[in-house]
């Protein structure tokens, strides 16, 4: 009853392809925003921040990314944290030699130096489908970061291998508190996802489903192979090339290309499988959920062992979460193999019904 | 020349114990057209339930084998009636992805029950180099790896056997072939999948213990294991013969890309020569040296 969209008359075809037809989406999207970037604010500390949103956020840029070329596009990457290390290392380069470069542009060619790198890779993707083509992306995880850390023009020569990320310094304004940082990765991850959800619901993205759903069909009706292909990895690449450099700049603060490595291109992988595969609130979701999930298990176990007046061994908590992420995983592709993204549109199906029956 | 053989030989050897691991993938891939991420994780888990139970009951070596076995075979019974059967229709990425789940759940289930700390695996062979080869050659071979290649050609000669001489081999074969024409001639297709899991179970346990002998029982097996892709790649995913091909091959390879193209790159390329070497051959020859061709039909 609340949900639902009759009565909603199109006037114009600007009105009628909009992003989000429905007023109730747009309303829903307006409020979320307005609570993101006013009210969290007004009521998050630094623990906050720094623990917990601008992971996330950094994380669902990055799940965007590899949504588009797995869940949209079709083509299996295990390699997404290298693009995020090849975006992280561009944008610190970027913004040490070049003087004067604003700390945003930087990003933004760090993504393009990403794009271009996953361009690379992806290539292979035109004669090989499926786990052939997530090996090969494997090739890609362990080569890039083995790369950034041999040459060590990419680390500026330092010489414990540490590097320190500039501070973000934007028109005068420096981004040092958790606060701000958390309001700028907020207004990159907002924008960048709105563009993302435009980029699938127009031709290149049907031209990428065409692709995932039976590729040699796409390409007699038309679609030109190498170019979709090719845009969805250097699409992708951007989008975790940027969410590297923030993860860099605005979450720890320093470039290192071991933290990429293939324990966290399994975790975007799972935030995809388990927000949804093919769908931009699922990535949202997925990434919200892996986050929080090893801050709840924590406080959990701690919990039960004082319970019991246990002692916890220093490996439990991450082993146990690494057999509840397992346990997840497979129960979410056993239970609804498209994620929290499709429990939510089925939420708003019976939305649109209730409290009517039919 | 001699160094030139001593690196050769240690890198077949080393990939005999790559093999070992994908011996796994293509039973279970030969099988059922699954394929199991998970195969690292289990060699992981049977190593350390070995050594596990070795310790902590005193066990000798063959009741300790025992029990792990039969701890294998019932891994392999649960994973396909919990994680597998549920999934039958579903398109291979699913399982595939279903099986990376196994893998997490599996190694974080290992390390919870036994201990995240390493463990020396004890097998009666010990880690130290052949008396003869270094008196008579003056090259350093370690009596680990020669006993791994001995154990990788009996287990290679009983699955050759099992697969083409039982009844059972020939109902595998049957199902590796066209599951519904399987089903058709009446064989139970969910107790072969059962029986194929456990076979693999047990192949990881033999990987598993030559793998703990030569390094240690560690939680970087998994990686290790993880290298076995791309012997399958090379070898193709449906060939006995191609993994044990494919992994020698890698084996020697990443050796002597390490010793000889190493120094001029500054070295560290073991962690991602084989798989640009396995990216390279896939981009030639997609299908590996012994595995089937696919043909896509639309």
């Amino acid at each position: 009853m609340l949900y639902r969209e009759a009565g909603q008359f199109k006037t114009s075809y600007a009105a009628d392809q909009q992003l989000f037809p429905i007023l109730q989406d747009r309303v829903a999207v307006l409020a979320f925003l307005l609570i993101a970037f006013v009210v969290v604010p007004l009521i998050a500390t630094d623990y906050w921040y720094s623990a917990i949103l601008i992971p996330l956020l950094v994380f669902s840029l990055a799940t965007i990314g590899l949504n588009i070329l797995t869940g949209y596009a079709g083509q299996l990457s295990l390699g997404s944290a290298a693009f995020m290390a090849v975006g992280a290392v561009a944008a610190y380069n970027f913004q040490l030699r070049v003087p004067g470069m604003p700390v945003l542009v930087s990003f933004v060619l760090g993504g393009f130096m990403a794009a271009l790198v996953g361009m690379i890779f992806g290539l292979p993707s035109l004669r090989i489908k499926g786990f052939y083509l997530a090996v090969a992306t494997l090739a890609a995880q362990f080569f890039i970061p083995w790369l950034l850390v041999k040459v060590s023009w990419f680390s500026n020569d330092s010489a414990s291998g540490v590097i320190a990320a500039q501070p973000i310094n934007i028109l005068g304004y420096a981004f040092d508190t958790p606060a701000s940082k958390y309001l700028l990765v907020l207004a990159i991850v907002a924008l960048l996802a709105l563009a993302a959800k435009n980029m699938v619901r127009g031709r290149i993205g049907r031209a990428w489903m065409a692709v995932r759903d039976m590729d040699v069909a796409a390409e007699v009706i038309g679609i030109r192979m190498l170019h979709t292909k090719l845009t969805a990895f250097a699409v992708s690449s951007f989008y975790c090339g940027v969410a590297g450099a923030l993860y860099a700049f605005a979450y720890l603060g320093t470039v290192q290309p071991e933290d990429f490595n293939l324990d966290l291109s399994f975790r975007i992988l799972f935030m995809v499988i388990i927000g949804g595969v093919g769908s931009i609130l699922g990535s949202f979701l997925g990434a919200a959920f892996i986050t929080l999930l090893p801050i709840f298990l924590d406080v959990l176990l701690t919990d039960i062992a004082r319970g019991f007046n246990l002692s916890l061994m220093p490996g439990t908590i991450s082993m146990a979460q690494l057999v509840v992420f397992g346990a997840l995983i497979i129960f979410f592709l056993i239970v609804e193999p498209h994620g929290l993204a499709r429990l939510w549109q089925i939420a708003k199906e019976k939305l649109r019904l209730w409290p009517f029956p039919h | 020349m001699q160094f030139f053989f001593e690196v050769l030989i240690g890198g077949l050897l080393a990939g005999v114990m790559y093999s070992l691991v994908a011996l796994g993938f293509v039973l279970i891939y030969k099988a059922s057209g699954v394929f199991n991420f998970a195969q690292g994780a289990m060699v992981f888990f049977a190593a350390l339930t070995f050594v596990g139970l070795q310790q902590k009951f005193a066990l000798p070596f063959w009741v300790a084998f025992a029990c792990t076995l039969a701890v294998m075979v019932a891994l392999g019974m649960l994973t396909e009636r919990i994680v597998l059967r549920p999934l039958v229709n579903q398109p291979q990425i699913s399982l595939f992805m279903a099986t990376i789940g196994l893998a997490f759940f599996l190694e974080g289930l290992a390390q919870l029950i036994w201990g995240t700390e390493v463990r020396p695996l004890d097998i009666g062979i010990k880690n130290e180099p052949v008396q003869w080869a270094m008196d008579r050659f003056n090259m350093l071979i370690i009596k680990t790896d020669v006993a791994a290649a001995l154990v990788a050609g009996l287990l290679v000669s009983v699955l050759a056997v099992f697969f083409n001489r039982t009844r059972i081999g020939r109902a595998l074969r049957a199902v590796a072939d066209d599951h519904q024409a399987a089903l058709a001639v009446g064989i139970p297709l969910k107790q072969i999948w059962a029986i194929v899991w456990s076979v693999a179970g047990f192949v990881a346990l033999v990987a598993g213990l030559m793998w703990g002998a030569r390094s240690g029982v560690q939680f970087a097996l998994t990686f290790t294991a993880l290298k076995a892709l791309p012997v399958l790649i090379l070898g193709g995913f449906e060939s006995i013969a191609g993994a044990i091909v494919g992994g020698l091959i890698i084996g020697a390879a990443e050796k002597l890309a390490e010793v000889y193209l190493g120094p001029k790159v500054g070295g560290g390329i073991e962690g991602w020569f084989a798989y640009v070497l396995a990216l390279v051959f896939l981009l030639i020859r997609p299908e590996g040296l012994f595995g089937e061709k696919r043909i896509d039909r639309v």
